[in-house]
């Protein structure tokens, strides 16, 4: 449930949706990528209404959505997951830019014909990351990067977001390790119970003590 | 290295394989009653593997599995859980059209052959369970109503239900925050106080340091580091391996 959710993210910017679990922050993103309905209010992008718009001519627009838990097609290859991420692309560069996708994830490029299901945890996230980037999307929302991965990895996949951002894509990122979301992002918003309660840039979230006593347990 | 004469779990040289690749390649490591014992490592390194014979739902190829002084390698995972070895699963899986307290009764039901009671008394013992992982006031709830935290709670709650000797925890802690991690630390001291041994996979140093008294790191299938949890978490070798630099830095500031 979500009530009267007011956020923008400007072209280029990496911003950072956090709160507990059941807080809204998932919902958020279903509602931004069609896959929820919106009771009411309006969601825009790149100054266009996309409310309650199909999923398809969402991911067309250019939003693109990795979904909590990674959700891969486990007995198709790594490349054909990658490539499902541009199902509804028509245009000839879908071949040069899975090139570019696996410049961010040069682990997989030997793995491509493995059954994605056989791959690490890690490797599976970035799969996911890699199919959502095969939309070519302007948007790319990422739901719990770090779920139940190794430090060392959630550590590669921070830097390779960054990557992702500066070259260019704006980013919507929800990760429970609110330490590693705040150090990442521009800005942030936190959720409770469905409504933003504190929004403002990463850097002053980190020292605001209801931050730190609410979300880092400091 | 690690057997010691009060072992309550004892894995010898213990190896499994999927097609050619080694999962498990002779892991020896040694559990004692009332230990809480933290298994890292990086994604693929075998920690849930491990759980997985342990628990009897992958036979070892090679090495040996000792409960309570007597072999149980490849043994049936519902013998394995009546002889005191519950577990949880990395994915919760409660029975959708279920209450609460009704999934925490089947643990109850079908858990170790002290607990194969009467359905009236698994209620009791699932009222119990529930107390103990803060679920009591969701008893009455559909599952499907409950929060990912709850969720795992109710997972936890499933397999203590099953009155385990031996507790053994996959990821019960992925997926929550610093806050919510330590309200189920709280959760899993209280049933480690019941006198339950404690095995727990996480990748969330806050829960190794905050509640393990040893920590064991899986790399490639093999024990990398054994130890205290602070003293294997400085380790150079499993930094390398698993926890990366700006862990490390994290720890050192």
């Amino acid at each position: 449930m979500l009530f009267g959710i007011d956020l923008d993210v400007a072209a280029g910017e990496l911003v950072a949706l956090v709160g507990a679990n059941g807080a809204g922050k998932s919902t958020l993103l279903g509602t931004l990528s069609g896959l929820v309905r919106a009771t009411s209010g309006t969601v825009t992008f790149a100054g266009r209404d996309i409310t309650n718009v199909r999923p398809e001519v969402i991911v067309k627009a250019g939003i693109a959505h990795v979904p909590q838990g990674r959700r891969l097609f486990g007995p198709l290859s790594v490349e054909k997951n990658l490539l499902l991420g541009a199902h509804l692309r028509r245009d000839r560069d879908v071949r040069s830019d899975l090139a570019r996708v696996l410049g961010y994830f040069p682990a997989l490029k030997d793995k491509l014909a493995r059954e994605a299901g056989t791959l690490s945890g890690g490797e599976q996230q970035m799969v996911a990351i890699g199919r959502g980037l095969m939309a070519k999307p302007k948007l790319l929302m990422v739901d719990e990067l770090s779920l139940g991965l190794a430090p060392k990895v959630v550590d590669r996949l921070v830097d390779v977001v960054q990557g992702i951002n500066r070259d260019g894509t704006s980013l919507l990122l929800v990760e429970q390790d609110v330490l590693v979301a705040l150090d990442v992002a521009d800005r942030a918003y936190v959720l409770e119970n469905g409504r933003v309660v504190l929004a403002g840039r990463a850097a002053e979230l980190k020292d605001d003590p209801g931050v730190r006593k609410a979300y880092l347990g400091i | 290295m690690s057997t010691v004469a009060t072992a309550q779990l004892e894995l010898q040289n213990v190896t499994k394989r999927f097609g050619g690749v080694a999962a498990l390649d002779g892991v020896t490591l040694s559990v004692a009653k009332g230990d809480i014992l933290g298994i890292i490592g990086p994604n693929g390194a075998g920690k849930t593997t491990l759980l997985n014979c342990i628990s009897g739902i992958y036979p070892p190829d090679s090495g040996d599995i000792h409960w309570e002084g007597a072999s149980i390698t490849g043994t049936a995972p519902h013998k394995v859980a009546r002889l005191g070895i519950g577990r949880t699963f990395q994915v919760v899986k409660p029975f959708g059209s279920m209450t609460v307290r009704e999934n925490a009764a089947v643990g109850a039901l079908f858990g170790s052959a002290e607990a194969r009671l009467a359905p009236k008394a698994a209620f009791v013992r699932a009222d119990e369970v529930l107390e103990l992982v803060g679920l009591t006031p969701k008893a009455g709830l559909s599952v499907t109503a409950l929060t990912i935290p709850d969720r795992k709670r109710l997972e936890v709650a499933r397999a203590v239900a099953t009155r385990p000797k031996l507790l053994l925890l996959d990821e019960v802690m992925a997926g929550l925050n610093n806050v919510e991690i330590d309200e189920a630390l709280e959760m899993v001291r209280a049933v480690h106080a019941t006198g339950v041994t404690v095995v727990l996979i996480e990748h969330v140093m806050r829960v190794i340091v905050g509640v393990c008294r040893r920590a064991v790191v899986l790399d490639f299938g093999q024990v990398l580091a054994e130890g205290e949890p602070e003293v294997v978490l400085r380790d150079e070798r499993v930094i390398e391996a698993y926890l990366g630099e700006r862990y490390a830095k994290r720890l050192r500031a």
